[in-house]
């Protein structure tokens, strides 16, 4: 990358050589220059800023995690494994591991599988068509921080509305905080809510891509509106659900504001932690108490590991059980 | 503007199977024609989605003895709760949304302008590397970067550069995302001709992008620019992290607003988050067949 970057030296183009003699016109040699190597000035930008605002730091918390580093006391030494030796017998460390990827799953499931189911809904011709999309999307301009205080009202213990809702037909209230399944629902749900519509959206866009003949043949043939979404439809557009599950898986991990807002701004997640994910652990980790950089950035790179895994693995699934349905 | 014409290939109706052809003959032509049963789960989903924000509002007008009050009728304290809430020093709300307009305006613009130079590099010009280089693109879409928040945070230390404003602004100028939609979208709508004629006259590539290509980009621009806007005006860890109670942005200020001592003041949060999500909800309405197009869009070309 740096490479390319410094075989332009930007000064370059304000100083076209003058010493030789020449038959054509400086222009001409700005030209070939210009066609030659302004494209890679025009690209630099990009890769220059992501390099040192993006990738180095991801990067550089591997170095900054074999440190015993804390700000505040100004300690710097190097410890090797150790920030991961500790980090394997961290029961919080594993409890917001378990958190995370309980509410990962809860919240993306559904969260995919409704979003295909409404944009095949969507894939009709039908009035108000916009609205309809509008709708669906609108979740997705709110604000995350905005949000996760909407919700933490609705599920709120004593008279939240859908406590209300559960005690107008009977049921009993849920502990929506204390108990750790339900607080995992509820921040399941605020995701769900924000995002299945914005999905349903790219999946309706790839469906539209879909050739119509190939419904028409499979209608002759007697197929079922249902049997055509199964064999024709999601396997046409797997590409584009494939990219869905590894952007949530991406995205998913990393989940911090919507567990934060939930328990009211605090970091614990809970009294128990019982809704404490990897993102706030490192928070709380790193930017209270301490400031334990080396084991926050230890704990950072162990996330990292774990979306590349869980990447994959879905990744692998999704395909494997979509491609199952073609045959 | 005239953006609605231009780019909606995948926001044009959805070219529903031919009724003349075959009619009625085809059981599969009903199944391009919406049914009742469709429209109620589709305003299902609608009220569903829209009930929140709605409710939000209604309790931001009420007393705070009645935000837990069941049938959800407006009450007539909105205003009241408006000024309670600016009144609030700690929260600095109205400077939270001053600062969001600037940091969010910035943003924008510098990434529809890397994004549409480096993406009409990408489609039009011949460079050597340039597919490796725009695979390295797209990879960086891939890359958590949030995870690297803690590197991050100590460089900002380094330049000094907590509690300002550039440090919400400069690490997001670029966006991987953006360079390739403006790559795929100059493929198609800018023609190879047209930059041919403006070399043939003399033009230099920057002129070429200046004068010809980026106009030529705008619809795809005002997709990424709203897109762009209201991702970082809803930013919040980074801001969270890096900035100081004193210069907030609006999420921050949203955030002081429901902890600490001020978390009881049910019906003041919420004006807050009323006020906070006002300005994308314009947007939204305004824009929305914009944004659902480019959304669509992308899901075709990725």
């Amino acid at each position: 990358m740096s490479s390319t970057v410094g075989a332009v030296p930007p000064s370059a183009a304000a100083s076209p050589p003058s010493s030789v003699p020449q038959h054509r016109r400086p222009s001409y040699r700005f030209g070939r220059w210009d066609i030659k190597y302004s494209p890679y000035l025009y690209i630099a930008p990009f890769f220059v800023l992501f390099g040192v605002f993006g990738l180095f730091p991801v990067l550089y918390t591997v170095y900054v995690s074999l440190f015993d580093y804390e700000l505040l006391s100004g300690t710097k030494e190097f410890a090797g494994l150790e920030n991961y030796r500790v980090l394997m017998a961290d029961a919080q460390f594993w409890n917001a591991a378990y958190n995370t990827v309980g509410i990962f799953v809860l919240s993306t499931v559904p969260q995919l599988v409704v979003a295909l189911l409404l944009a095949n809904l969507l894939n009709r011709q039908m009035r108000a068509r916009t609205v309809l999309r509008m709708g669906i999307l609108i979740p997705n301009i709110t604000s995350v921080a905005a949000v996760g205080i909407i919700f933490a009202l609705i599920f709120a213990d004593r008279y939240g509305l859908i406590n209300w809702l559960l005690g107008t037909v009977g049921f009993d209230p849920i502990a929506w905080r204390d108990n750790r399944y339900a607080s995992w629902f509820a921040i399941s749900f605020m995701v769900d809510w924000r995002w299945t519509g914005y999905n349903a959206l790219i999946y309706l866009g790839a469906m539209q891509a879909i050739p119509k003949d190939l419904y028409e043949s499979a209608a002759l043939d007697g197929a079922s509106a249902w049997r055509q979404f199964w064999t024709i439809t999601v396997p046409l557009i797997r590409p584009t659900i494939l990219f869905t599950v590894v952007i949530s898986t991406i995205g998913g991990f990393q989940i911090f504001t919507e567990p934060l807002m939930y328990g009211f701004g605090l970091v614990r997640g809970g009294a128990d932690h019982q809704f404490q994910t990897l993102a706030m652990y490192i928070y709380e980790q790193t930017f209270t108490g301490n400031a334990e950089y080396g084991y926050g950035s230890a704990m950072s790179w162990l996330l990292f590991m774990m979306i590349i895994i869980f990447a994959l693995i879905n990744f692998a699934l999704v395909r494997r059980s979509v491609k199952g349905e073609k045959k | 503007m005239t953006t609605a014409q231009t780019l909606p290939r995948s926001v044009a109706p959805p070219t529903p199977a031919p009724p003349r052809r075959r009619r009625g003959r085809v059981p599969g032509a009903q199944l391009w024609q919406a049914s009742p049963l469709t429209y109620l789960a589709l305003i299902m989903g609608s009220v569903l989605s829209v009930f929140p924000i709605i409710w939000s509002f209604i309790i931001a007008s009420r007393d705070n003895s009645a935000v837990y009050e069941m049938p959800p009728v407006p009450g007539d304290q909105l205003f009241t709760n408006i000024d309670r809430m600016l009144a609030n020093e700690d929260a600095a709300f109205v400077y939270g949304l001053v600062n969001s307009a600037v940091v969010s305006s910035v943003v924008t613009i510098s990434v529809i302008f890397f994004s549409s130079l480096a993406g009409f590099a990408f489609a039009k010009l011949k460079f050597r590397g340039s597919n490796a280089l725009l695979l390295v693109i797209i990879l960086t879409m891939m890359v958590p970067t949030q995870l690297g928040v803690i590197p991050l945070y100590m460089m900002m230390v380094e330049l000094e550069w907590t509690g300002t404003l550039q440090a919400v602004i400069v690490p997001f100028l670029v966006q991987g995302f953006g360079v390739f939609m403006m790559r795929q979208y100059a493929m198609s709508a800018i023609s190879d001709e047209l930059i041919e004629a403006a070399r043939l006259d003399g033009c230099s590539t920057w002129r070429i992008y200046w004068n010809v290509v980026l106009p030529g980009l705008r619809p795809a621009a005002a997709v990424l620019g709203l897109l762009t806007f209201m991702q970082t005006w809803n930013e919040f860890l980074w801001p969270f992290i890096v900035l100081t109670p004193d210069t907030p942005t609006v999420q921050y200020s949203l955030k002081i607003l429901s902890s600490g001592p001020y978390q009881t003041d049910y019906v003041a949060l919420f004006a807050g988050t009323a006020l906070a999500t006002l300005p994308l909800l314009i947007v939204f309405i305004i824009f929305g067949r914009q944004i659902i197009g480019g959304i669509m869009e992308g899901a075709v070309k990725s």
